[in-house]
């Protein structure tokens, strides 16, 4: 089943009298459970693609599906609640709201989505538990390593039980060591759940995670080692 | 909503210098405006309160024609047998106690100075004048049948150099449209700690007065204290049927309400202006504050925040540093104002103004009306100036707000 299918989609940018085309005319469609890696050099347009498929940017021209549902005509709140019910985002930067502790954090998008504190509990422990961070729970983030801070950020991504899980370059910021626990813990997680990941990188021993790997240049899918039929 | 109060609170602690110094200014602006609120309040009060005191009473029995202005002599203008009046008003319960006094203009010179005046002429007896007996500085009060006596105020003596026993001239105009002069003794400085009344205002027995200004057994008015002020109107319709004009306080004292009134429209110029430092050091706190977590506004957002939540975050957080901030003035207000009122200040320039009966110092004095009035004001302009950062906030576009 497709969780997001992007057509025909170009994203222009206008610097004052620079137009800038980051998109040009992109076709991708994600079935569930696959792990999926945007590959291409900077300025390849992969972090353009993540966010039209996080909605959390429109295309200039073009067509966003999640879960088969057109999304490029929705407004500014129906696009944040579509969001908050079915994607999770992984970002580059270790992006927990500081003053929240792990656990807060990680149950901050079940409180929006207006999950019972009981089932609330159980999740974030859960989730926390499938991260290996049970006993950093209560800590806050600048008391945790990047590692760990990232680990957290996938667990609050996967804590809302999402149809996509969306992660820009999740180990950038890390050396190897985390940045191949964060990959273990999210190839698991996608084993475990079939929850859908779809990660820009340029980082090679990132990319052979990937069950498929997406090219991007220029704006534009140059190759796709398994295109959805 | 516990988790939009515990956000803010841990937002506010961020920068806790930060957010303690836009409570603290919320404070202030709190504190000054309970303050001002209250000194203006003491001041006007403890003006009427001087006037029914020394000048109006509660209540003043006049003839149909008299004219307060001209201070006017003409026995047509005056009250015959105040006496007599006096012992009838009496019969009315209400009424505390009653005299007559006649009030007329003159010049007081000594030497190659003069003044004019305003001189009164009362019963040293009565017991609405013994409050000008218990304000003797130096020398002693006047004596029913004193035909030479007179008593002058601390700033008059003070100007002219006088003291007890020393003679001075006074010029008094008189019924028949002339003037007579006489010298007379100063029998003593008096003080009602009302500087203006004080400067202006010579006392002689009623006989002496009445005799000098050829007014025989006449008054220009009858001076009433009632046991309750409030019942003044009353009072004034049950006399209405006399053959007299009855002036209420509130009528003799409009110029107390004109001067208050003009006071407070000119106070809430400065209320503005307090409460408009006040919002924008609020509004600049919470503007550093957005840009400070952009980014973090892109991530709740990424996470399904809607532009209302994120603006009820930042309205929280006004709300929080508002409540501290107000609470605290409110409390710094009370003690500041309730010290003040109990030792009172001395503002000289105030002094000067003519017509209010100004007291020497200045007793704050809190109504519950500015109190509450205030404080919302304080409490809704700390919320207002805390929309355009809110604002700010909830417009952010993710992905303009993830770049930080």
């Amino acid at each position: 089943m497709e969780v997001t299918k992007v057509t025909n989609a170009t994203r222009n940018f206008k610097i004052g009298e620079l137009e800038t085309h980051a998109l040009r005319g992109v076709n991708l469609s994600v079935n569930t459970g696959e792990f999926t890696a945007l590959v291409g050099p900077s300025g390849s347009g992969k972090t353009t693609l993540l966010q039209l498929i996080g909605l959390l940017d429109l295309p200039t021209s073009g067509q966003v599906f999640i879960n088969g549902r057109e999304a490029t005509g929705l407004s500014r709140d129906q696009r944040a609640d579509l969001r908050k019910q079915t994607i999770g985002f992984i970002f580059q930067f270790f992006a927990l709201i500081p003053t929240l502790t792990a656990y807060e954090n990680v149950e901050l998008p079940l409180l929006l989505n207006g999950i019972k504190p009981a089932e609330r509990h159980s999740r974030v422990s859960a989730m926390i538990e499938a991260v290996g961070l049970s006993d950093r729970s209560h800590h806050r983030p600048d008391q945790l390593s990047g590692g760990e801070q990232q680990r957290i950020a996938v667990a609050r991504a996967l804590s809302i039980k999402p149809s996509l899980v969306l992660a820009d370059e999740p180990t950038a910021n890390l050396d190897t060591e985390n940045g191949k626990q964060v990959m273990d813990i999210m190839q698991k997680l996608n084993r475990e759940t079939g929850v859908t990941f779809i990660f820009a990188t340029h980082d090679p021993r990132v990319i052979k995670y990937a069950q498929r790997v997406v090219t991007l240049r220029d704006g534009m899918i140059v190759d796709d080692n398994g295109k959805s039929k | 909503m516990n988790q939009l109060f515990k956000m803010a609170f841990r937002d506010l602690g961020r920068n806790k210098r930060r957010s303690s110094l836009s409570a603290l200014a919320v404070a202030i602006g709190t504190t000054l405006l309970l303050f001002i609120a209250s000194v203006l309040r003491g001041e006007m009060r403890g003006a009427l309160q001087n006037s029914i005191r020394l000048q109006s009473g509660h209540l003043q029995l006049r003839a149909i024609s008299y004219d307060e202005s001209k201070d006017s002599l003409a026995w047509e203008d005056l009250i015959e047998n105040p006496d007599q009046v006096v012992d009838q008003l009496h019969s009315l319960a209400q009424i505390e106690s009653a005299t007559p006094r006649l009030v007329a203009s003159g010049i007081l010179s000594l030497g190659d100075q003069s003044r004019g005046m305003r001189i009164v002429g009362l019963d040293p007896l009565a017991e609405p004048n013994q409050v000008f007996r218990s304000g003797i500085l130096d020398g002693e009060f006047l004596d029913q049948e004193d035909h030479e006596g007179i008593l002058i105020g601390k700033p008059m003596a003070e100007k002219f150099g006088l003291k007890p026993g020393d003679q001075v001239n006074l010029l008094v105009n008189t019924s028949d449209g002339t003037v007579d002069e006489q010298l007379f003794t100063i029998r003593g400085i008096y003080s009602t700690r009302t500087p203006y009344f004080d400067d202006s205002t010579v006392f002689m027995s009623l006989i002496k007065a009445q005799t000098i200004t050829r007014t025989e057994n006449h008054a220009s008015l009858i001076f009433i204290l009632l046991q309750d002020q409030d019942q003044s109107e009353a009072v004034a319709a049950a006399l209405a049927r006399s053959n007299y004009q009855v002036k209420t306080w509130q009528q003799l004292n409009e110029l107390n309400t004109q001067f208050e009134d003009f006071a407070n429209s000119f106070m809430y110029i400065f209320y503005l202006i307090v409460l408009g430092i006040t919002a924008t050091v609020v509004t600049n706190t919470l503007v550093m504050a957005v840009y400070e977590r952009t980014r973090e506004i892109g991530i709740l957002s990424a996470l399904g925040m809607k532009a209302r939540r994120i603006m009820s975050q930042f309205l929280t957080e006004a709300f929080l540093l508002a409540t501290f901030g107000v609470i605290g003035g409110l409390i710094l207000g009370l003690l500041i104002t309730a010290w003040v009122a109990r030792v009172g200040f001395h503002i000289p320039a105030m002094t000067a103004y003519s017509g209010i009966l100004l007291g020497e110092r200045i007793y704050p004095f809190l109504v519950a009306s500015d109190v509450i009035g205030l404080t919302l004001a304080a409490y809704i302009i700390t919320l207002l100036a805390s929309m355009y950062p809110a604002t700010l906030a909830a417009r952010m576009e993710p992905v303009e707000a993830l770049h930080g």
